[in-house]
């Protein structure tokens, strides 16, 4: 049986230090030995995102990296899209819009909508779609889901155009 | 589970060499860790290739384009130089699945998994890709459908790896395009694939490579698709007869996926379609 | 005190607006806790070895090497499960499907479950444990367990139902039949005749979050289960009976569900985790792979359906008929049963005979799946309602309107409608917009109609107020779909407070009375009139309270908008008293407020819809594209307007997955060939448009507000609608769902055949 390796890493900000065995995937050292329980297995293969991180700041699916690949690396999760306990505007929009029945797919749509909302700032509905492909939501048939996106990206794009004019 | 990450491709190299039992390497992770997951694979070693230098980057050549086996979909896609070059071989290796796997899945590691479906595979055969495979003290450069021996097997021998797979600066008026056909828009293997490449002068099909995936154990490069094609203006005629060639050509199983029958018909429909595209894309009639 | 669930009619202030979800910011932050997402001290990791055969005798199971692993603490098998169900067949069906006694009846049947210190230690005890099996003679089809010569997988069913008595036992369990009139008198007074056979293959629920519980049992009897569940209150009585545990001693929390859509609202794994909890005396968290969920938690029937309907030239259908034939897996089941009741619903059919057979074959044990039943039947009748229509040349709307039941019409299985809304409905849909959208080459559009009864139930809630006036809400039916918004909203319109001043939260078994699932749709219907009937207890309360405040007798104090009022003209200045005052003199006045309800709540309403899709068909590739959906369907009285239309756009979204893609593929040798979302295909973002949704509100006469339950009905029409779709986009009629590319374009390939046939000849 594999042997456990000490890793170093940052979650949110936050330096952590976790022993795991070599074979252990990332997904299951978040949410048992780093307590981040916000990040779902929905399947374990990379088929529905409910684990979708960020590592380096390129979203991921949890469940495909190893543990000990996090090691100096930068991992962001749902967690860590409160800021100064302000929710992120998507989370806000998620909220307001119904976007969410279950939830459990939540965090990971989340997580990936902010990383096409890094990138992309005014995303067509056809961008979004695409972009959200990989994650797998049962409850809403994603109606909603887009639609609090464009809602959050219109938001966004105000707050920034505002802070861009001070 | 011994996990190394060495700095080099000489390092590398010397750990799949000497390594007992099963040594796999590690680039993308989207194929391997599934298959630890399912209980398919349960290496004695992984190596893992993204901190090598060599591996890692896109670098553009006066002979085309080098692209490290540990460089992502992702970062296929955000290299502008190599989308306008060869945006069949990147819509390729873009298809391999969703946002998520493209942060991490290689063209390279998609290769070697050997699946007969897998997406990189048609198009980088049709432009007329080259693997850089490099063993202990030695280095060779080995056509990419050569590298592909069966579903799951490689002409790889133990202790050699690729590094790098070398694409050549498109000729003036050269397009390539990769279709597949899948049930669903995204997240689903392919049923049917198919990569073309080609050149025209005038309007006139001057050179062409055309290979079909998911309809044979292999990637297969169907040089009779390609003949017809030459000296065409993509004439309806000459799409037929590429239809026909491409559907000539499969060798297809039935399973879960689709029936032989099914695979058969639909190379011939996305030979067509992905023609047309890799035409327009060389500038078309014009 | 008894309370009348008659309509009221009333005005709302709260009902029907868009408030903010209670639980939603833990949602989005990654706090709520699911299933997997609790741990306890010591807890030991718990991991199920299942039969990779469709039919086989366990000859032995030899778990000596397993037990041997340091880390090991507890192996079972169906030894550590004895049967303590005292000849209740249902239960006894339930105790072998959670472990194989003897023999695997599918593959992905528990044999036996490890619990270790880890994952790691759990996995490679698995594989230590030695499994010798005889593989017997397996059947998956419907239809091929009927035949004479199929295996029959167990000895002791006799087809009920049928008489006289078959002499031997077979795979068919159940034969039920339902009607009313007289069919052959109806087929001979028809001009024209359709008879048509469909097949549906096997579909899962698809939920995101595998089953997970965290079970712990102690020596003294008592226990705690924390599950991801719809129904904590059955699973305490499935799984004190199963164990032999005393009900009130096992306490069942259930957490935050990650989907659910009827899959849970039986036991899988969670007896296993209590026994491995038992046996190791050590917390066992057991958690299902995403493989294990699909070949062994509860997926629907798969069916073959033949249907016969006649009707006049004008278009008024004289009689019908639907034999069903419905797979259970390997225990009985009433799926077919179900059928029958919803098959010819939409319609009022004078001369009707649905007759249905649940059937045995080697997959896993059904469960209910939202609607469970009604959407095959609804596809075999909404494709051959359009077929009759073309037959006789009567638009598809019209036609259904001339046939639609209403209130007064009866229902398949005996009952007279009340008021419902099917006519509206349609009516609806022909005035929309979608209907006169234009359609370019390669398109086409169906339209299509759909049931769901929908429950009531055993249910009860407590309403709590706190001495600053805040008021705590709990009830027993866990929250699928965001139902504690809806159930505040309707405490703080009977209170007449606002509606942030209410905290709804899900109890556990031990803090509550028992309450049913939360299946038929019935959450927000049974909470609901519960908790106004709790609020109006309360409201008494408060109004005694006030009276002794005020020095007045009770019976002079009204509530109104959130205050208690003395009314009277000698009580004319006496200060109005609002609900917080009253609160905060409570350790004065009496002591805490509480007002409690214990219901079966009766009466709840029919749900009908009426759905419109637009599809392209890809004439080469056999691919089908939805480009536009629109679910009409009646809500009664929608409470929280978003959270209804969530509940409309996906139940909708499910059923074009199943009309589409979805379907279990089983080998030749009896083996799942798909159990993962890679090749088991339920829709993703990009295949979808946005989806329309329109709410009628024809009040449920059985409710104070008119409540319907909505959240099953609308998977019902989306096979129908598309296959009706795909028939006016390409002229080919689908009868095999799902209606994937490979099968419309063999079905567009035969009907080019048969062109060419007529044509040349």
């Amino acid at each position: 049986m594999s042997e456990a390796v000490m890793v170093s890493t940052k979650v949110n900000g936050d330096v952590v230090e976790f022993a795991c065995p070599t074979d252990e995937v990332l997904l299951d050292s978040l949410r048992d030995r780093v307590g981040v329980t916000g990040v779902k297995e929905g399947c374990g293969t990379g088929d529905c995102g409910a684990c979708s991180i960020t590592l380096d700041g390129q979203l991921v699916c949890a469940c495909l990296v190893l543990g000990v690949e996090a090691g100096g690396r930068e991992i962001g999760t749902v967690e860590g899209l409160v800021e100064d306990g302000q929710l992120h505007p998507l989370q806000e929009k998620f909220i307001e819009h119904a976007a969410l029945q279950c939830g459990i797919c939540t965090p990971g749509f989340l997580v990936a909508a902010k990383a096409l909302l890094d990138n992309n700032p005014k995303p067509s509905e056809t961008e979004i779609r695409y972009a959200l492909a990989g994650n797998l939501c049962r409850c809403t048939g994603y109606d909603k889901i887009v639609r609090a996106v464009q809602a959050a990206a219109k938001d966004m794009r105000k707050s920034s155009s505002r802070s861009k004019k001070r | 589970m011994r996990y190394e990450s060495p700095a080099t491709t000489k390092e590398a190299v010397a750990l799949l060499a000497k390594a007992k039992g099963e040594a796999m390497v590690l680039a993308g992770g989207t194929d391997l860790l599934v298959r630890m997951k399912t209980g398919l694979s349960d290496p004695a070693l992984v190596v893992d290739i993204k901190r090598i230098p060599e591996m890692s980057e896109i670098k553009t050549t006066a002979n085309g384009f080098r692209i490290g086996a540990a460089v992502s979909g992702a970062q296929m896609s955000a290299h502008k130089a190599l989308c306008k070059a060869w945006p069949g071989v990147v819509e390729g290796t873009n298809l391999i699945g969703s946002d998520q796997i493209q942060g991490r899945c290689t063209m390279v590691g998609n290769l070697c998994n050997a699946s007969p479906a897998a997406d990189s595979v048609p198009a980088m055969i049709a432009a007329g890709a080259k693997a850089v495979v490099v063993g202990k003290g030695k280095r060779r450069t080995v056509p990419v459908e050569k590298i592909v021996t069966g579903p799951g097997t490689t002409s790889l021998k133990k202790g050699e790896v690729i590094e790098a797979i070398t694409l050549p600066k498109p000729a003036k008026r050269t397009g390539d395009a990769y279709l597949r056909f899948t049930p669903r828009t995204e997240m689903d293997i392919a049923v049917v694939g198919v990569g073309i490449s080609m050149t025209i002068q005038r309007g006139v099909v001057k050179k062409a490579r055309v290979c079909l995936g998911a309809v044979a154990p292999t990637a297969i490069l169907v040089p009779g698709a390609a003949r017809v094609l030459v000296g065409s203006k993509l004439d309806d005629v000459a799409l037929d007869k590429l239809a026909a060639a491409c559907s000539k050509a499969c060798k297809p199983i039935d399973d879960k996926r689709g029936t032989a029958d099914y695979r058969i018909r639909v190379a011939g429909v996305l030979a067509r379609r992905a023609a047309k595209i890799a035409y327009q894309r060389a500038g078309g009639a014009a | 005190m008894a309370h009348d669930n008659s309509y009221t009619g009333q005005k709302f202030e709260v009902v029907g607006n868009r408030f903010i979800r209670p639980d939603g910011v833990d949602k989005v932050t990654g706090k709520a806790r699911y299933g997997a997402d609790a741990s306890a001290p010591g807890q030991l990791v718990g991991l199920v070895l299942r039969s990779p055969h469709a039919h086989a005798t366990i000859k032995k199971i030899d778990a000596s090497k397993a037990e041997k692993l340091p880390g090991v603490k507890a192996i079972i098998t169906a030894e550590d499960l004895p049967d303590l169900t005292g000849g209740d067949r249902g239960m006894a069906d339930i105790l072998e499907n959670c472990m194989a006694r003897g023999r695997a009846l599918y593959d992905g049947h528990a044999v036996a479950a490890v619990a270790a210190v880890d994952a790691q230690t759990a996995r490679q005890a698995l594989k230590l444990i030695k499994v010798s099996y005889k593989k017997l003679p397996h059947v998956t089809d419907v239809d091929k367990a009927m035949k004479p010569n199929a295996p029959v997988i167990h000895d002791w069913i006799i087809t009920g139902g049928v008489d006289p008595k078959p002499a031997k036992p077979s795979n068919i369990a159940n034969r039920t039949q339902m009607g009313h009139g007289d069919v052959e008198t109806g087929f001979a007074e028809a001009d024209v005749i359709i008879e048509r056979s469909y097949k549906t293959e096997q579909t899962h629920q698809g939920y995101i979050e595998p089953h997970a519980c965290l079970a712990s049992v102690n020596p003294d009897g008592t226990a705690e289960l924390w599950v991801t569940t719809q129904g904590p209150f059955t699973y305490r009585t499935v799984c004190a009976t199963l164990l032999g545990l005393d009900i009130a001693k096992l306490k069942v929390t259930s957490s935050e569900i990650g989907g659910g859509f009827g899959g849970k609202t039986h036991v899988w794994t969670e007896p296993v985790a209590l026994a491995l909890s038992r046996k190791a005396n050590r917390p066992v968290k057991l958690v299902m792979t995403r493989d294990e969920v699909f070949r062994a938690s509860g997926p629907t029937a798969s069916t073959s359906i033949d249907i016969k309907i006649g009707a006049t030239k004008k278009g008024v259908i004289t009689a019908a008929t639907l034999e069903l034939r419905y797979q259970g897996g390997a225990f009985p089941g009433i799926w077919a049963m179900l059928a029958c009741m919803t098959g010819f619903a939409c319609y009022d059919i004078k001369n009707q005979r649905s007759v249905g057979w649940d059937v045995i074959v080697n997959r896993p044990k059904v469960a209910a799946y939202r609607a469970p039943s009604a959407p095959m039947a609804a596809y075999a009748v909404e494709s051959t309602m359009d077929i009759v229509a073309q037959e006789i040349g009567m638009d598809a709307v019209d036609f259904r309107l001339k046939n639609v039941a209403k209130e007064g019409a009866q229902a398949p299985y005996g009952p007279l409608y009340g008021p419902i809304g099917i006519e509206a409905a349609l009516k609806a849909v022909k005035k929309h917009p979608q209907m006169r959208a234009k359609l370019k080459k390669n398109q086409g559009r169906g339209i299509a109609c759909g049931f769901w009864f929908n429950i009531g139930g055993q249910t009860c809630v407590d309403l709590n107020v706190g001495t600053d006036g805040t008021v705590s809400l709990a009830v027993g039916t866990v929250d699928v779909g965001g139902a504690r918004s809806s159930l505040g909203m309707i405490a703080a319109e009977e209170l007449g407070i606002s509606y942030d001043e209410v905290k709804v939260h899900v109890a556990d078994t031990a803090s509550l009375g028992h309450n049913d699932t939360t299946e038929g749709s019935r959450g927000t219907f049974s909470s609901g009139m519960a908790a106004i009937f709790a609020a109006r207890d309360a409201i008494e309360v408060l109004k005694g309270r006030a009276a002794k405040m005020l020095d007045v007798p009770v019976d002079a104090i009204v509530w109104e908008n959130g205050q208690a009022k003395a009314v009277g003209k000698q009580h004319g200045n006496l200060p109005k008293l609002s609900l917080k005052e009253i609160a905060a003199k409570s350790p004065n006045t009496g002591g805490p407020i509480a007002g409690h309800n214990e219901v079966v709540a009766d009466g709840a309403g029919m749900g009908f819809a009426c759905h419109i899709c637009d599809v392209e068909v890809d004439p080469e590739t056999g691919l089908t594209k939805i480009l536009r959906y629109t679910v009409v369907q009646d809500a009664g009285k929608a409470i929280h307007p978003d959270y209804v239309e969530g509940q409309f756009q996906g139940a909708a979204a499910q059923g074009i997955g199943w009309a589409l893609n979805e379907e279990y593929v089983y080998g030749d040798d009896g083996r799942l060939q798909n159990p993962g979302f890679l090749d088991y295909r339920i829709p993703v973002c990009s295949d979808l448009p946005f989806i329309d949704t329109k709410i009628l509100e024809i009040p449920n006469p059985n409710h104070p507000y008119g409540i319907r339950g909505v959240g099953e009905t609308s998977i019902v029409p989306p096979l129908g609608a598309i296959g009706n779709a795909i028939a006016d986009a390409t002229g080919v009629r689908m009868n095999h769902v799902p209606m994937s590319p490979i099968r419309v374009l063999e079905a567009l390939d035969q009907a080019a055949t048969l062109e060419d046939q007529v044509s040349a000849g």
